[in-house]
């Protein structure tokens, strides 16, 4: 297939992905900031919310202080903001206009019904209420994006390359979550946390839609050593690291068997899926999950790169 | 004017025999139920016409063609005398443009001026000499007809660069099968739903020489934002065959590769829908961004197939179009099936001091001119306009032909006051290959909605209908 439609194929369910994904963070954000002080300590929860969807800097250059105000737009309406939530359906539908014949229908109408229906929320919700129907709204429309595509499409180069996109977007938004919240999973930070924390460890794993699955898989309350164990070793959690590499792998595979040829974004995919594999909770702990986060996003950006040299120009 | 020939009762009010099973339907049909399909069609296309609307962007409603639910009937034997008439008129298109670029023996004979030729802004001195597959230029070929009486059928326009339209002809036929299946079931219509498949065949017989066995076929669009990307990707789609924009294509030794998942492919046959002037910005317009660099080169060296060819322009231009019966004469030895619009050329003297005494009945025509501009109507002219023309004409005669004005034949059309006859004309497509001449019966018939219009553009208050050959 031509490259330039699968780099639109690739990049349109990245920014799917993404407004996905800042919805959610928006939504524990809101959540957070209506609980009484005492229960989540004095934290900037809004400026935390810019730093996790990865934008503080941009931000900074656009407004002085991060309250409601100013994040919700920035992440949402904005048009200075590429990675606005607007930006990302404006771009997904432009790419998916340029490859339409490479959709399916109800992909097609998946995305143009979302690009149609954002003119309805205009530059910004009247209400909070009002927001929080906004925020649900994207998710949605992710929702029926990404089901469209399952259903829909062929198993062939123009399936896999999409969800290479999504699955590099998602472990990319994973590792940032924990990069920004690392210090919340300290072991050692429960001996001083208390039950203080408890609402911002459940808020990391409502970001990753994974509170009920957290209780299913551990049976237990929530400690931190545990969300981080399950937001990166656990591949029955589908926003793992892990799970996110275990696809990765095995879309790259498909690729390379259809084409006849392994290149470095399978090895790069392997090294990293290995990596995890590898790795045990307690010694990435004891070696700095900040570090191992850090590593993980660099990496991550490293295949990202190598699938774009390799296939995507 | 006369009286307009009507395509289902003639001038006389006497039904045609193609009409008869529609006329009898209508007799038969309540109003409300014809009303309500008409409306059930608008929805319809206007859920295609969502995907015509978002390339369009802000005046995407606007843009959505109006559809008459209506079809145009063409008998058979009316059908086999246009297509007759197609393809002898494409084989000498064919050759002339072939000859105007080599030995030119119609020019040496006197038959087209030269100045036509060689002043012609889309006369293209790269293809002098220049060898092309199989002598084809043409692949596709959108020749524009109207009618005027029960047997005459004149020919309005060639277009012989990037004839478009055909994915309207296809999507009316899909909306008319699904909204009257019984209206197809007490006629037998012939099918066009096999036109992708016969571009398809076309495009590969073309394949230069050089190629493989099974020889790689683009379709080139300028992108999203041309008018007829719609067109374009809805084409590529049927076709099977990738929609490339020029970034998408590199040229290396001189062979055109496209940038894949797999690496660079080779290209065969570019079915291109960009005009000569944006194919390569290293041969034509420097600032073309929509085009290829090198493109040129490899198609000079054989390389690769461009349908249709460059330099085509010069068969389909208004100044060479009354010489279209001589051309046709001169290659094949043969009288034209299809008739011009009678024309005079005011270069030419006996044309001229008729044309000045009959301003008042004709169409006169800047030969350069398009979108009607620099045209006077006589009939609906004054009598300054006209005295002006006259100056005008006679400063420079040879920038202007002279044309009478046509009694366009009309077909029973769904307008708001009920079933009302409305004026029309047909653009078929030719596709000529290696093998053989394909055309799909039928084609897309314009129709003007405004009572008494003689203009069929979409701009104007155009519409299109189904065109039914009726089988033997």
């Amino acid at each position: 297939m031509l490259s330039r439609t699968a780099d639109n194929l690739y990049w349109l369910a990245r920014y799917v992905e993404r407004a996905e994904y800042l919805a959610r963070i928006l939504e524990v954000t809101q959540r957070l900031t209506t609980l009484p002080l005492a229960y989540v300590g004095s934290s900037n929860e809004w400026e935390s919310a810019v730093a996790t969807a990865g934008c503080a800097h941009a931000f900074a250059a656009t407004y002085p202080e991060a309250n409601e105000e100013t994040v919700t737009d920035f992440l949402c309406f904005s048009t200075a903001n590429p990675s606005s939530i607007r930006n990302c359906f404006e771009i997904a539908r432009t790419n998916a206009r340029a490859v339409r014949t490479a959709l399916t229908v109800e992909m097609w109408d998946a995305i143009n019904g979302t690009w149609l229906e954002l003119k309805r929320f205009g530059n910004g919700p009247t209400s909070r209420e009002e927001f929080m129907r906004f925020l649900r709204w994207v998710q949605e429309s992710s929702l029926r994006f990404d089901g469209s595509a399952y259903r829909t499409m062929l198993r062939n180069d123009a399936y896999w390359f999409s969800r290479l996109g999504i699955y590099i977007e998602r472990a990319d938004n994973t590792a940032r979550i924990l990069d920004v919240k690392y210090h919340m999973l300290l072991p050692a930070h429960e001996r001083v946390g208390g039950p203080l924390d408890y609402f911002q460890w459940a808020a990391i794993l409502r970001s990753v839609s994974a509170l009920t699955a957290y209780h299913w898989v551990y049976r237990e309350s929530v400690k931190p050593w545990l969300i981080a164990d399950l937001l990166i070793l656990r591949d029955e959690m589908p926003r793992s690291l892990a799970s996110c590499y275990e696809n990765l792998v095995d879309y790259l595979d498909h690729i390379a068997r259809a084409y006849g040829r392994q290149g470095p974004a399978q090895h790069q995919a392997r090294n990293v899926r290995a990596r995890l594999e590898n790795s045990r909770m307690e010694e990435i702990f004891q070696r700095g999950l900040h570090e191992f986060i850090g590593e993980f996003i660099d990496s991550n950006n490293r295949l990202g790169a190598a699938i774009t040299e390799q296939y995507l120009m | 004017m006369a009286v307009a020939f009507d395509e289902m009762n003639g001038t006389d009010g006497g039904l045609r025999p193609a009409y008869g099973e529609l006329s009898r339907w209508l007799a038969e049909v309540p109003p409300d139920v014809l009303d309500y399909r008409r409306r059930e069609a608008e929805v319809l296309f206007r859920r295609i016409g969502i995907t015509f609307a978002v390339y369009g962007e802000a005046d995407a409603q606007e843009r959505l063609i109006p559809f008459d639910v209506l079809p145009r009937i063409l008998a058979a034997p009316e059908w086999d005398m246009l297509r007759a008439g197609l393809e002898q008129r494409i084989r000498a298109i064919n050759q002339y443009i072939h000859d105007v670029y080599h030995r030119r023996e119609i020019l040496k004979a006197g038959i087209v001026p030269e100045d036509l030729v060689f002043q012609n802004p889309v006369f293209r001195p790269e293809m002098n000499g220049q060898k092309v597959p199989h002598d084809i230029y043409v692949h596709i070929g959108g020749i524009d007809i109207v009618r005027v009486d029960a047997e005459t059928f004149y020919v309005l326009e060639d277009n012989a660069r990037t004839p478009s339209g055909v994915s309207y002809m296809l999507e009316n036929r899909e909306i008319m099968l699904r909204l009257f299946p019984e209206l197809f079931a007490r006629h037998r219509v012939a099918p066009v739903e096999n036109y992708p498949d016969e571009l398809l065949a076309t495009l590969k017989s073309v394949a230069p020489a050089t190629s493989s066995a099974d020889p790689t076929v683009v379709l080139l669009t300028p992108g999203v934002y041309n008018s007829a990307y719609y067109e374009h990707s809805f084409l590529a789609d049927k076709l099977g065959v990738e929609l490339v924009e020029g970034r998408d294509l590199f040229i290396k030794d001189e062979v055109v590769f496209m940038r894949t998942t797999q690496g660079p492919k080779r290209v065969d046959v570019i079915y291109r829908r960009i005009d000569d002037d944006f194919l390569d910005p290293l041969a034509f317009r420097p600032d073309s961004a929509l085009g290829v660099p090198g493109l040129m080169s490899a198609y000079q060296a054989g390389n690769v197939t461009l349908a249709n060819a460059v330099g085509t322009g010069i068969a389909d231009d208004k100044a060479v179009y009354s010489y279209m019966p001589a051309i046709v004469k001169f290659y094949l030895g043969e009288e034209p099936i299809l008739k011009n619009v009678p024309t005079w050329r005011c270069r030419e003297e006996e044309h001229l001091s008729y044309v000045l005494d009959h301003l008042e009945e004709l169409v006169v025509k800047e030969v350069h001119g398009s979108g009607g501009y620099g045209m006077l109507i006589g009939p609906k002219a004054d009598k300054a306009t006209i005295a002006a023309f006259r100056a005008k004409l006679k400063s420079n005669p040879r920038n202007f032909i002279a044309q009478p004005t046509l009694a366009l034949s009309t077909c029973p059309t769904c307008v708001d006051e009920g079933v009302a006859p409305r004026h029309v004309d047909l653009r078929p497509f030719v596709l000529t290959g290696r093998d053989r001449i394909r055309i799909v019966p039928g084609g897309l018939t314009r129709v003007a909605l405004k009572r008494g219009s003689l203009v069929v553009n979409s701009s104007q208050g155009g519409g299109t209908k189904d065109t039914w050959v009726l089988d033997h």
